[in-house]
């Protein structure tokens, strides 16, 4: 779960990472009302999940109410690369005499993570990784021994940033690095890392992406779920709990396993169709999971066909039928279905499937054949 | 031969008493797997359906011999387990465990390569292995692998997996081991782990490879490929048609800029002299026309 810029700066917070001081803003008033408390000057920030908001006129400062209303009554609304503002963060607009870039991910090549600090932060952090990669120090750790004073020390000098902030920039490593570890987050970044010039230094911007599969032992984690950030359809698949990617396509596709969910997606291609969709129903899924699934394709006014693809292993025959036979029970389908089913139990399932079996509901024994039925189906072949 | 399991193996199942566990646990060893041993803590003394239970992973070895682990533990304890097997001094760990936390993952997998040397782990997040006719440990149907070999299989995704077994099987083309590595961040088992052992197979002829998208395990294959393996490779990478920065189910399915595509993975392996093929049936039929030419 990527979190939002102010949502990053209230879990870096719990942390004991310092943040400017600032708000939450829906509207024009608000926006003001939290200009006030955070004290003048402000920035006013847009909360999309997307780079580049600065240059698409997505931040910007203001020295008085007038300038705040002026301004997030623009910002609100924009569009930015697809996403649509909502939501404002206004903070009190820090004085910077450096910029820094700090942070902690998992290096997959290298099955470690690896701790990256460069003195050259900010927008163009990317090209210096590109231009320059030795302008970012880093290091690799070993995450059953952990990252200790010495090592945030170390960085911090290998990376070159000015000698008065390098005792704050160890401190926010070592308590970024808590936030990375025993905040069970895939990725934290700070962008810029800032350096006052009363010699403070604290984080002016905040990346944070959570791994999902902690979900389980971090119930506060419920205040970050936003979900404006989805379409329709994967709003309705998220809260049914399953994989699911709108794509542009007509062809519906549930399959379970990521891998063969691509593969089919891949295939319906090759015969001439497009995917409306990835849904992966994963393993274990059950008779519930295949009618929810069949509930969110069918939701999608694009689809003209439905391919369903199941290979057995965890998943077993007979439920993915069963789920097929309540989900038609349950939802009228609009779209006519192909369905291919193998693997374990994969007789048992065929065999109940025979009783809703019809010129709308064919079932095909392989994967390409199924796929070309799902297009032909489906209209035909596109151009 | 096989590689990593055989008829000797002897399997002890960690969660022979859950739902998972002992549905699949059951379905290997009535496929003719050594099941030898349950492990829930709290539960030992009894028994599933005649495989004895134990409370540690220890006493399951000490009275049973059994020489690899087959962990089927939800995810919140699934790290524990596989560290519990090593511990034990189990060689060979599978682990079907979908969802285990990232943090948890990487730390157990240098865990094990600090202070395990010896242990090989399979997964998580992965189907197993098998080797047909002899031994089976995970969630593959067993029916859908012909025995004999000569064609290794590895791959990164589960029902893939499947796929390639069943595409050969129709075209009455034998395995001598089908291994599933799995689509996690910090798998135990990579692509090149399994290409040695398949090059050092004597009776593995021929190697089918199912990557996908994301990460560099496939190009990482790429270059061993054309430094250390002479036999034929076919591979098939998934996700050709995946938008560029969605993520796509799996945690290891990311794409990020032209690094880690299907195009870019399938070119590097074209380049060490791989039959790159476009999908799964294709895999299959180059597999058949290469062993028929053996």
């Amino acid at each position: 779960m990527d979190l939002f810029e102010y949502q990053g700066k209230q879990y870096f917070a719990r942390f004991g990472i310092p943040v400017s001081a600032g708000g939450v803003a829906d509207t024009v008033d608000e926006a003001v009302a939290e200009a006030h408390k955070a004290g003048y000057p402000v920035v006013i920030k847009a909360q999309v999940q997307v780079g580049g908001r600065g240059k698409a006129g997505g931040v910007k400062l203001a020295e008085n109410a007038d300038e705040v209303r002026f301004h997030a009554g623009n910002i609100l609304g924009l569009d930015i690369k697809g996403h649509v503002v909502r939501r404002l963060w206004v903070e009190h607009a820090s004085d910077i005499a450096k910029e820094y870039y700090a942070s902690f991910t998992l290096d997959r090549a290298a099955k470690k993570y690896l701790a990256m600090v460069s003195a050259r932060g900010g927008v163009e952090i990317e090209a210096v990784a590109d231009e320059d990669p030795d302008a970012i120090a880093r290091l690799h750790i070993n995450p059953a021994i952990g990252f200790d004073e010495a090592d945030a020390r170390q960085l911090v000098e290998e990376a070159g940033l000015d000698a008065e902030a390098r005792d704050g920039a160890v401190e926010i490593l070592r308590k970024l690095y808590r936030c990375y570890v025993e905040g069970d987050a895939d990725l934290v970044e700070i962008n810029p890392l800032i350096l006052t010039p009363e010699g403070k230094v604290h984080a002016l911007d905040a990346k944070v992406t959570l791994d999902d599969n902690a979900a389980f032992r971090h119930p506060e984690w419920d205040e970050f779920r936003d979900i404006d950030e989805f379409d329709e359809r994967e709003r309705l698949a998220r809260s049914k709990g399953l994989q699911y990617v709108g794509l542009d396509g007509f062809v519906g596709i549930i399959a379970n396993g990521a891998g063969l969910a691509m593969s089919t997606c891949d295939v319906v291609n090759q015969v001439g169709g497009r995917p409306a969709n990835f849904l992966d129903i994963g393993g274990g899924a059950n008779a519930e999971v295949m009618a929810n699934a069949l509930e969110v394709i069918n939701s999608d006014t694009n689809v003209r066909a439905i391919f369903i693809n199941i290979f057995g292993g965890i998943t077993r025959g007979e439920e993915v039928a069963n789920g097929i036979v309540t989900a038609l029970e349950r939802v009228e389908i609009g779209s006519p279905m192909v369905i291919r089913l193998d693997g374990t139990n994969a007789e048992e399932g065929r065999e109940i499937l025979k009783k809703v079996e019809s010129d709308r509901v064919i079932s095909s024994p392989t994967m390409l054949d199924a796929a070309r039925k799902a297009v032909e189906l489906a209209g035909g072949a596109t151009k | 031969m096989s590689v990593f399991v055989d008829e000797n193996t002897k399997v002890v199942v960690q969660g022979l008493t859950g739902g998972q566990g002992r549905f699949h646990g059951l379905r290997n060893k009535a496929y003719g797997t050594k099941i030898v041993a349950g492990v829930t803590p709290g539960k030992g003394g009894q028994d599933v359906e005649g495989v004895p239970v134990f409370d540690t992973v220890a006493e399951a070895v000490a009275a049973t011999g059994a020489n690899a682990s087959f962990v089927s533990v939800p995810p919140k304890g699934a790290a524990a387990a596989i560290l519990e097997a090593a511990a034990a001094g189990i060689p060979f760990i599978v682990c079907i465990t979908e969802g285990i936390p990232a943090h948890d993952e990487a730390r157990a997998y240098n865990v094990l390569v600090d202070q395990y040397p010896g242990t090989r782990l399979l997964g998580p997040n992965c189907p197993g292995i098998i080797s047909p006719g002899k031994c089976n440990i995970g969630i593959t149907a067993g029916e859908i692998a012909l025995p004999g070999g000569p064609v290794g299989i590895v791959s990164r995704s589960g029902t893939l997996t499947y796929q390639a077994l069943y595409e050969l099987k129709q075209l009455g083309v034998g395995v001598t081991t089908c291994i599933g590595i799995g689509g996690d961040p910090v798998p135990g088992t990579n692509f090149v782990d399994c290409l040695a052992a398949f090059q050092a197979d004597p009776d593995t002829k021929a190697i089918s490879m199912f990557g996908e998208i994301g990460g560099s395990e496939e190009e990482k294959a790429a270059d061993f490929i054309a430094k250390e393996v002479d036999k034929p490779v076919v591979a098939y990478i998934a996700g050709v048609t995946a938008p560029p920065g969605k993520k796509m189910g799996h945690a290891g399915a990311i794409i990020s800029g032209s690094k880690g595509t299907a195009q870019a993975k399938m070119e590097a392996l074209a380049a060490a002299g791989v039959h790159v093929v476009n999908n799964p049936t294709e895999a299959g039929l180059k597999m058949a026309e290469i062993v028929k030419e053996l």
